[in-house]
């Protein structure tokens, strides 16, 4: 068995934290300040691991599965996506259906284990949560019916397979259609700026924090972990799309798209820093924005 | 209608047997017309007498013409409610029924507003015990229905600030109703200022409200030398005037940079941190306390300005103004800000004068009412500041307010460096004239503070009645709130920033 297979999976799982840590810096950097560490997740990772989790007593099972079923989704749809030109360890013809829905699986979790704390603020978070990402998710499957319908494929390792990169000369205004798309979608699903800001403390502002609140230690460290993941698999997709890099050499085209990465985190930092956070009212509208642009992709494809 | 009222001007002190007293009748008609003629009331509260009737005292204020009405009246233990036609007093109506246990009558939510036992022993005007007095326990206004929700937050904020509850009556995110309950804070502050002065008195007022330092003891220094009549020199009321401009800078650009951190956007959120520092290092250059402590003192203030500190004080004013024009302008010209500053949390000119708001949240609602202005006092009566308006209403206007209001607190203190007046810092204070009232107003940096006090034969305070803006304008972030988005609300109160301490007293 080849063990370059497990090298996009080995990538998401060590460095994933790094790219919330480069964000940061990012913002730190706009914002004249010198920042935390690059490693900050690392260590609050290791830290939630060694503290005890603490439980309220109006909550079930469902509340502790959350953060593990959430991790766990998060790891395996690592699994499914190449990195650089570097197939990963599953590879099925349409694979991508099991990855969109493997993320949806990691949200219903997150969403039941905040209702089942009972509280009106998680209630709160958990309503806006599934209200947008139901938005998100078309505008995510009509860019990947996109691809589909380009490279008549339909499995990550296929679409983004040697070839892809020639595609940005053929079609290239779909391609940016398509990757503005992705970018909306990685916006929203992982709680950034414009959408929602993951530094705030106000809970009646919160999208994604306010439903994970209740969680502590170890739990907390898994939906901490999972979001990092998330962020890493959904960033890895816009960059082989945005950014095709092909060199010929496997090796190369992943360290290509590692750096990719970090270019991505500078990129949401800045974003991040020059911009204001939407009225809650206007986010659907960006997210109908994202659906629109990946219809329009879809048909330019369709000549 | 001023037949039956003393008329008198900003910290004038009277004989206190000119006040008149009306009947209850006659109180209730003299407010509710004056208020439609445009007056405003400024403060209304009751006092004991001693006896088994209590004084209720009103305090109207003629914002044209800077004139100050007082007239009484006495009540036992209800009367009827002014509250129905003229919503102005309706704050005030529940604090006189909880201070003092009298009833006022159709009051059309009469609730409890610190959640304190009453002053008067076994007069309570919700008959409870006073074991049973439990902060913001009791009925919240609700609204009915299948998809109505109720949202409970605080009193433990999510910030580091202070405490307070807040319920929403929501249906999905839209926000039908806001009601806001306090009294985490009281310290029972004015039950302490009674027989005063004493030397616990200025640093009570200092920490009325604590970032509202300079504001408050003005005013009651002012009251102060009122009643002892002492000239205060014109080098010493500029300095006072510094240092209250210096606490609205501070304050104000602390505000501006919560404003964009709330909608998350950085940079100004980062840079309008530091700027606060450089004001509030301002202060401390001035007299040692970056909060002003200290500074002023009965007769004018502690420390002088020689003229090498006037240089390196230029300096950096000039260089913090650069650096705050930078992070404002950054911020009100961004597109994405005015997207979520426009129309968000709108209380109109209407609302702003019925509910009585003073201060930025009325200016920012068009109201022209700054007491530097209306009732001119210390600097202010030789130096006149413009008026800082906007029309309307919502989150932006509040920002642009304070912005118009740095720039022109950093005029007046540029041009009072460049020609300070000569003098003594300090006047010696002789003892205060016995049996005299006077009404003090300053404009505190979030609008108009009023102290009103009567000594009595000896020359102590009988009583001391403080209100402070906050008083008036947490009423206006509950109607700002209405058809609103619940996630608005963040910014929504930021724009109004409002004292929970100077609330709670």
């Amino acid at each position: 068995m080849n063990v370059n297979f497990f090298i996009p999976t080995l990538f998401a799982v060590v460095f994933a934290p790094l790219i919330l840590g480069i964000i940061n810096r990012t913002k730190a950097f706009f914002g004249g300040r010198c920042g935390q560490p690059l490693l900050q997740l690392y260590y609050d990772l290791f830290k939630l691991l060694r503290k005890g989790a603490t439980y309220s007593k109006t909550t079930t099972y469902i509340f502790r599965l959350g953060p593990m079923v959430g991790l766990v989704c998060a790891l395996l749809a690592t699994t499914l996506v190449p990195f650089g030109s570097q197939r990963p360890f599953i590879s099925f013809s349409g694979d991508i259906l099991l990855f969109a829905y493997l993320l949806g699986l990691m949200r219903f979790f997150t969403v039941i284990a905040a209702l089942d704390t009972g509280s009106s603020f998680e209630g709160m978070g958990a309503a806006r949560e599934v209200h947008f990402s139901a938005l998100a998710e078309v505008a995510f499957f009509l860019g990947l019916i996109s691809l589909v319908k380009i490279t008549s494929f339909a499995s990550f390792s296929e679409i983004y397979s040697t070839s892809f990169a020639n595609l940005w000369d053929m079609k290239s205004i779909e391609m940016i259609l398509i990757g503005s798309s992705f970018l909306i979608v990685l916006l929203t699903e992982n709680a950034r700026i414009p959408v929602d800001d993951p530094n705030t403390h106000l809970e009646l502002t919160m999208i994604h924090e306010v439903m994970v609140l209740d969680h502590s230690g170890p739990d907390f460290a898994f939906i901490l972990y999972g979001s990092a993941l998330k962020l890493w698999v959904l960033g890895s997709v816009f960059v082989q799309t945005f950014w095709p890099i092909r060199s010929g050499c496997v090796y190369l085209d992943v360290l290509f798209a590692f750096l990719s990465m970090i270019v991505l985190g500078v990129i949401i930092g800045i974003v991040e820093s020059t911009m204001a956070r939407l009225r809650l009212l206007r986010v659907p509208q960006l997210l109908v924005a994202g659906a629109a642009l990946s219809t329009v992709a879809l048909v330019l494809t369709m000549r | 209608m001023n037949l039956h009222s003393l008329s008198l001007r900003n910290s004038q002190s009277c004989s206190y047997k000119d006040v008149p007293v009306v009947s209850i009748e006659e109180l209730k008609g003299t407010i509710v017309s004056c208020v439609q003629e445009g007056k405003r009331l400024l403060a209304f509260f009751a006092q004991s007498t001693g006896e088994k009737e209590m004084q209720l005292y009103a305090v109207l204020g003629n914002d044209k013409l800077g004139t100050l009405s007082l007239l009484s009246a006495k009540v036992e233990n209800s009367y009827p409610s002014i509250t129905d036609q003229c919503a102005q007093a309706h704050w005030f109506e529940r604090e006189i029924a909880e201070n003092w246990g009298i009833s006022p009558k159709n009051h059309p939510w009469l609730k409890p507003i610190r959640f304190i036992p009453s002053y008067r022993e076994g007069q309570d005007a919700w008959n409870r015990s006073k074991e049973n007095i439990l902060p913001c326990v009791g009925d919240y206004y609700q609204v009915q229905g299948e998809e109505i929700h109720e949202v409970a937050v605080g009193p433990v904020h999510a910030g580091v600030i202070e405490p307070g509850h807040f319920r929403f009556q929501c249906h999905g995110e839209w926000v039908y109703h806001l009601e806001i309950s306090l009294g985490y804070q009281h310290r029972g502050i004015e039950k302490e200022l009674k027989g005063g002065p004493t030397k616990r008195t200025l640093p009570y007022m200092e920490t009325m409200a604590g970032d509202t330092s300079i504001g408050h003891s003005h005013a009651y220094l002012q009251m102060l030398e009122s009643l002892a009549n002492c000239q205060v020199s014109q080098r010493a009321q500029a300095l006072r005037g510094i240092a209250l401009e210096l606490e609205r800078l501070a304050n104000h650009t602390g505000d501006l940079g919560a404003l964009a951190n709330d909608v998350g956007f950085l940079p100004t959120a980062n840079y309008c941190g530091r700027i606060r520092g450089d004001f509030l290092n301002m202060s401390a250059l001035l007299c040692g306390s970056r909060f002003g402590r200290n500074f002023l003192k009965p007769g004018g203030v502690a420390f002088d300005l020689e003229d090498s500190r006037i240089k390196e004080f230029q300096t950096k004013l000039e260089n913090a103004k650069k650096d705050v024009t930078v992070a404002a302008e950054l911020l009100l010209d961004s597109p994405s800000v005015l997207a979520r500053f426009e129309d968000t949390g709108v209380v109109s000119k209407e609302t702003a004068r019925e509910l009585g708001l003073v201060g930025v949240a009325a200016r920012a609602s068009g109201l022209s009412q700054d007491i530097r202005k209306d009732y001119p006092f210390g600097i202010f009566s030789s130096f006149s500041i413009p008026v800082a308006i906007y029309k309307k209403g919502d989150v932006f206007a509040r920002a642009y307010v304070r912005w118009i209001e740095i720039q022109n607190s950093i005029a007046f203190i540029q041009s009072m460096l460049i020609s300070m007046p000569k003098g003594k810092t300090q006047m010696p204070l002789s003892s205060l004239a016995p049996d005299k009232i006077v009404v003090s107003l300053t404009e505190g940096w979030r609008g108009e503070i009023c102290h009103v006090a009567k000594t009595d034969e000896k020359g102590q305070f009988s009583w001391y009645k403080v209100c402070d803006p906050s008083f008036h304008n947490w009423m206006g972030l509950s109607m700002a709130l209405r058809n609103q988005q619940i996630s608005d609300f963040p910014l929504c109160n930021k724009s109004f920033n409002l004292s929970y301490c100077g609330h709670d007293l």
